[in-house]
């Protein structure tokens, strides 16, 4: 009984690490989609902030300063993005496309150049990191059965960067559903026109919102190497843009209910590596891939209409222009 | 919630003095599109407080001039006058800041907002939208209940009919202090209830002192609610008049012109057996909407049958429908006298199979694909013809050389196969479609928009190549806006009106007038005087 | 967008894109200058490594055959409009069926015709992994760029799992699949040459290439010369003029999506069949993505995509030897160029069109003052 909880307990701990930069990319996802700019270039902009953020900080010895620069990195990127697809009315999908490559190979080339280490950043020391936070008056409440430890292993001890993660979720419900910002947001990505005649640009519109979700995935990469991780490792990002991609479509653009797909994908990921090894009764042994792959077969499933309707933004991935 | 709620909420209602004599003024005001002039040297004045309808047909210019006056389009030229003022409206934002609203024919509303979302976009009242709420919902309050806008503000627009839509997009330019109002084409969507509806706003809102400017085909309307009107044709104003003064049959002949008529030469009609019977076919757009009532015509070889209207009133669907685009939902139709059931699989190659041959209307969207050469598309639709190929390979070389025999009997210019269709002028595209069409030797023809965006030389030879073919004993249906087209060609008319055949007449027995009368849905006459 | 009606084809087809490759390398190099190294002297080296020593036109040409199926199978999805991100899951499921085919068959029949089955083997199960988002895309409206990036990860799994777990030698650590026997596989070039007696060069080159040859052309005639390749470019400029003209478009949209993850399946004939003589993890390498890049620079057309890919065969082989000659720059350096050209050919094709075309109407224009 106690080992088992134990086993929920870390679980869940394990669920919320890896979370966190599936959850600052799925909101920088909303961000961006719900004003119509198919972003998958996600993955990309994690991958370069990442690396920006260990170098920075690793030059400066100061993870707030590597923070930000991660943070500059990514909108930088967002702005190639925009320049493409907003100004120029490229294609959004090849244009993110051509950010994850981009960023991949920058990273490792730069890498490479700057540290001669095989692509990774030398290791960052704890000061140089963002730490785990211990909440106070975890002695006084160690007692409590359950929730004791609960509260000890799951909701206290995680670096600042994961509850601004949670924070980002409030952040973005607020800022698009109760904001004249968002109101305009979320216009601009179903009908432009409306947003145009109401004589509102629908140009600014489009590279604000980008421009938002390019600090959100600033914070997911800084979270990868100079909070989760001490140093910049070659394609660290590892899928988890796409992962967050899946999240979004899942949580319908939604942050709520992408909160909990980003936390639901997490769970599997967690539990895939807990499982495996481990025979289980009358299953047999669970393969981690099955684990792995779940999170993509869910969201094909739930796209082609078969478990509830996943409704994109109606005017995502068309650039606007007045013409029309 | 600070002081920026207060500032926007003063400036909606004292934008704009109301005193002044003329609310519009538009002088010499031109716009080209490329090589078409939209608009060529308008004037129009509009007096404060009144309501002024601008009457004209498809592609007259209304639509592009209020856009100019919305600061949507530029104009090349030309100087607007707002309250006997010179401003410049270059963006919809500098209008709005003027006091004009514009309610444009296709709703500018987000779908997935509810009714308030949509009022506050772009007049939010503060940073956050809950404070702004209040202020707003209030103002809505009074208006609603000053002019009759009854409106359900929890909606969502994608939910509600298009009466409360339009309604919606009154209350928004009126939200945001409109003293100028211009609708455009605003009773298209509407039922006949709900436009006594919107007339019976829009007089209230004269009373407040609103200028109202109404865009519309509808002679009706006209003389039942505006103070003045205007007539545009072809890109140009060609009368004024105070409403009380003018009549319905004076509108119309403006409207239409003294076009002079090409002179065709009607070859002697040998009408055989009917070869298309359409009985009690009704049908529902997408969105639900009952677009087609119960018609039933018959078409016999030999035989041009015009069908009149406004655009929008169905013909469109209708053509869809007998060319196999759209699905047969209700009634029958038979091609000689083999049924066509609503259950049957019927598409456009199913379609041709039956003889049917079919110049859409839109030759861009539909009749070509303007990427392809030439030799490309004078096979579209016919493609699979085995006299294009051999096996499941195209025979280049006999493609080119139908091709070449197409632009060669057809006079399509430049002579050359493999130009790309898309550089073509509309003239020689429109003959490239009704060329192939006419080759592939139909039963029965069916014909939208003819000479629409087609040079005057170019609409001679498609005239004539109708007439041809018609005399060889083919059966054309031939949908038209344009009335002279329809009347120097057909040798019946059916006029159709919101989804209904309205009056049939014999070509001869015809006049603009009458047929004016009832497109406008003024009259409804089912004089079968056929000889 | 598209091509500009105003700019005669040579320019829109053949300088402007030219041009933009040209900006891709201009930045390349300043990356690389910024590095602290010599943009000409890794040119000089890329170019050296992929065409001038013993056995590097061998490799590039290796590489190009990668290219070629993933392109084409990229450029016949664009033809109908279609966004096939999905090339490296279709090449990895090809691994598959060529892997079940020889471990089946290998010790029953003969070699040559255990390698023709492993060949359609590789076709079918590309087929099988286009056909199910094209399915998806026709009949559910799923969008086909989501599900296809979804279904690469899921390739991914599925091949780890069974690797791993299923079709691994045993007793074997590293998880790829016993070494199919003597006998199938197809001929390395160098090998052919010596037995006709010619010496060339050790390369891992082999008649793959030949195989990607043929099917560039087949592709031309397929797309140009065939009732079904008219009606996928009808569909893919106008799906409207589609129905109009009767052309079935979910069924159109299956067939294409199953002919372009057949294609891309064709990958894994030039490295299982031709390289490793086994099924191995990983062997798909990017090609699929690259697939990408290739169909944009060689504007979905046979002969373009030939050159695009020999373009990016001597980059991934160049890039090898910049691993040799400099200590900070290495064969990732072509990711980045990868990106580049992507960006610059792909998202900001059109980036110039408005410049060229006011220069052009400035000179040639006068008809226009009409």
């Amino acid at each position: 009984m106690l080992e088992s909880l134990q086993l929920i307990i870390s679980l869940l701990d394990s669920t919320i690490r890896i979370a966190t930069p599936l959850i600052f990319c799925a909101m920088a996802g909303i961000f961006s989609e719900r004003s119509g700019i198919i972003d998958i270039g996600l993955e990309g902009k994690m991958l370069l902030s990442a690396f920006v953020a260990a170098t920075a900080t690793f030059l400066t010895g100061s993870p707030i300063l590597g923070l930000f620069a991660a943070i500059l990195a990514s909108c930088s990127a967002s702005l190639i993005h925009g320049f493409a697809c907003i100004t120029n009315k490229g294609d959004q999908v090849i244009s993110g496309l051509a950010i994850n490559i981009l960023a991949s190979g920058l990273t490792i080339t730069l890498g490479i150049a700057l540290f001669s280490r095989g692509g990774q950043t030398p290791p960052l020391g704890s000061e140089q990191r963002f730490m785990p936070i211990e909440f106070p008056f975890l002695d006084q409440i160690s007692f409590i059965p359950v929730f004791g430890d609960l509260f000890a292993e799951v909701i206290s001890g995680h670096n600042v960067l994961v509850y601004v993660s949670i924070l980002a979720v409030f952040f973005t419900y607020y800022v698009i559903f109760k904001t004249r910002f968002g109101l305009r947001l979320r216009a601009v990505g179903e009908k432009p026109e409306a947003v145009d005649t109401a004589g509102i640009s629908v140009i600014k519109m489009r590279y604000q919102s980008i421009l938002i979700a390019g600090m959100l995935c600033g914070l997911a990469g800084a979270y990868l190497s100079i909070a989760h991780g001490a140093g910049f490792g070659r394609e660290m990002s590892a899928g988890k843009g796409y992962i967050a991609l899946a999240a979004m479509i899942f949580g319908k653009w939604n942050p709520i209910p992408t909160l909990f797909a980003c936390l639901l994908f997490g769970f599997l990921e967690a539990l895939g590596v807990r499982l495996e090894g481990v025979e289980l009764l009358w299953i047999g042994e669970v393969p981690v891939q099955i684990m792995q792959a779940l999170p993509y077969v869910l969201t094909v499933v739930l796209l082609a209409g078969f478990i509830g309707k996943a409704r994109a933004p109606g005017a995502i991935g068309v650039p606007y222009s007045k013409e029309g | 919630m600070r002081s920026s709620e207060n500032k926007t909420g003063n400036e909606t209602t004292v934008s704009l003095p109301v005193s002044t004599k003329l609310a519009i003024e538009l002088k010499d005001i031109t716009k080209r599109f490329g090589h078409v002039i939209a608009n060529n040297d308008v004037n129009l004045k509009v007096e404060s407080g009144t309501i002024h309808g601008i009457v004209g047909e498809n592609g007259a210019g209304k639509s592009t001039l209020m856009n100019i006056l919305f600061g949507l389009y530029k104009p090349d030229s030309g100087t607007i006058f707002l309250n006997e003022q010179s401003v410049e409206v270059n963006s919809p934002e500098k209008s709005i800041a003027l006091g004009i609203g514009m309610v444009h024919q296709h709703f500018m509303l987000v779908p997935t907002f509810t009714v308030l979302e949509n009022v506050m976009l772009g007049n939010e009242g503060s940073m956050f939208l809950k404070s702004g709420e209040e202020s707003i919902l209030n103002r809505l309050k009074g208006l609603s209940k000053n002019y009759g806008l009854d409106v359900d503000l929890e909606a969502i627009i994608s939910d509600t009919p298009v009466g409360m839509q339009q309604r919606v997009e009154i209350l928004k330019a009126l939200n945001r202090g409109a003293k100028i109002l211009i609708l455009d084409e605003p009773t298209g969507v509407l039922t006949p209830q709900e436009t006594i509806g919107l007339f019976d706003i829009l007089r209230s809102l004269r009373e407040q002192g609103v200028t109202i400017v109404l865009i519309t085909h509808k002679l009706k309307e006209i003389m039942s609610i505006t103070d003045t009107v205007s007539v545009m044709r072809g890109g140009k104003v060609v009368a004024d008049f105070a409403t009380k003064k003018t009549s319905s049959e004076e509108l119309a002949e403006n409207m239409v012109g003294r076009k002079v008529l090409l002179s065709i030469k009607k070859p002697a009609s040998k009408v055989g057996k009917s070869i298309l019977e359409v009985k009690d076919v009704s049908h529902d757009s997408k969105d639900g909407v009952n677009v087609l009532k119960d018609i039933s015509f018959s078409l016999k070889e030999g035989e041009i049958l015009g069908i009149a209207g406004v655009a929008g009133n169905g013909q469109s669907e209708l053509l869809d429908i007998l060319s196999g685009i759209e699905a047969l939902q209700k009634g029958q139709i038979t091609i000689n006298d083999k049924p066509i059931f609503s259950h049957q699989e019927w598409n456009s190659k199913k379609a041709r199979d039956f003889g049917i041959a079919h110049v859409p209307e839109d030759r861009h969207k539909r009749g070509l694909v303007l990427p392809f050469h030439n030799y490309e598309n004078s096979i579209l639709g016919y493609h699979r013809n085995d006299q294009y190929s051999s096996g499941f390979l195209m025979d280049k070389g006999k493609i080119l050389n139908f091709t070449n025999e197409l632009i060669q009997n057809f006079d399509v210019r430049p002579r050359s196969p493999s130009i790309i269709s898309g550089k073509l002028s509309g003239g020689n595209q429109q003959k490239l479609v009704l060329a192939r069409e006419i080759e592939s030797k139909p039963k029965i023809l069916l014909v939208g928009q003819p000479t629409r965006g087609v040079d005057i030389g170019a609409i001679e030879r498609i005239y004539e190549d109708l007439m041809e073919l018609k005399s060889k004993g083919t059966a054309i249906l031939l949908v038209s806006v344009e009335l002279d087209e329809i009347m120097s060609l057909s040798d019946r008319i059916l006029v159709m009106n919101q989804g209904t055949i309205v009056g049939e007449t014999s070509s001869s027995n015809a006049t603009e007038l009458d047929l004016g009368k009832m497109m406008s849905g003024l009259e409804q006459v089912r004089e079968d005087r056929n000889e | 967008m598209s091509d500009s009606n105003i700019i005669p084809k040579w320019l829109s087809v053949g300088v402007i894109p030219l041009f933009n490759l040209f900006l891709a390398f201009c930045v390349s190099g300043l990356f690389i200058f910024l590095i602290g190294e010599n943009p000409f002297k890794a040119i000089s080296v890329m170019i050296k490594g992929s065409f001038y020593y013993p056995g590097a036109i061998g490799y590039t040409l290796y590489y190009t055959t990668n290219f070629i199926f993933t392109g084409l199978a990229v450029a016949l999805a664009f033809h109908a409009r279609l966004f096939n991100i999905g090339g490296e899951g279709q090449a990895y499921l090809g691994g598959l069926g060529v892997g079940l085919m020889c471990l089946i068959f290998d010790q029953y029949i003969a070699g040559f015709l255990v390698t023709i089955l492993a060949i359609l083997g590789s076709v079918i199960f590309g087929a099988v992994w286009g056909i199910i988002p094209g399915y998806l895309q026709a009949k559910r409206g799923s969008h086909i760029v989501i599900t296809t990036i979804m279904f690469n990860f899921i390739a991914a799994a599925l091949m780890v799992y069974l690797l791993v777990n299923v079709i691994i030698e045993p007793g074997q650590m590293s998880p790829e699949t016993r070494d199919f026997a003597t006998g199938v596989g197809l001929v390395q070039i160098h090998m052919l040459a010596k037995y006709l007696g010619l010496n060339v060069a050790m390369s891992p080159l082999n008649l793959s290439f030949g195989i990607a040859l043929i099917v560039s052309i087949g592709f031309w005639f397929l797309v140009w010369r065939t009732k079904f390749g008219y009606e996928v470019r009808s569909l893919g400029h106008s799906e409207t003029s589609a129905v109009y003209s009767g052309i079935k478009v979910s069924s159109t949209i299956i067939i294409v999506m199953a002919i372009s993850g057949g294609l891309a399946g064709l990958v894994a004939v030039n490295e299982l069949l031709g390289v490793h003589n086994k099924l191995l993890l990983g062997f798909t390498a990017g090609y699929g993505f690259t697939g990408i890049a290739v169909a944009l620079m060689g504007r979905n057309h046979p002969f373009g995509i030939f050159l695009a890919s020999l373009l990016f065969g001597a980059l991934y082989q160049g890039g090898t030897e910049l691993d040799f000659e400099f200590s900070s720059i290495t064969r990732e350096m072509v990711l980045l160029i990868q990106g580049l050209i992507i960006l610059f050919s792909g998202a900001l094709a059109y980036m110039l069109n408005p410049l060229v075309e006011k220069i052009y109407l400035k000179y040639y224009g006068n008809f226009n003052n009409a």
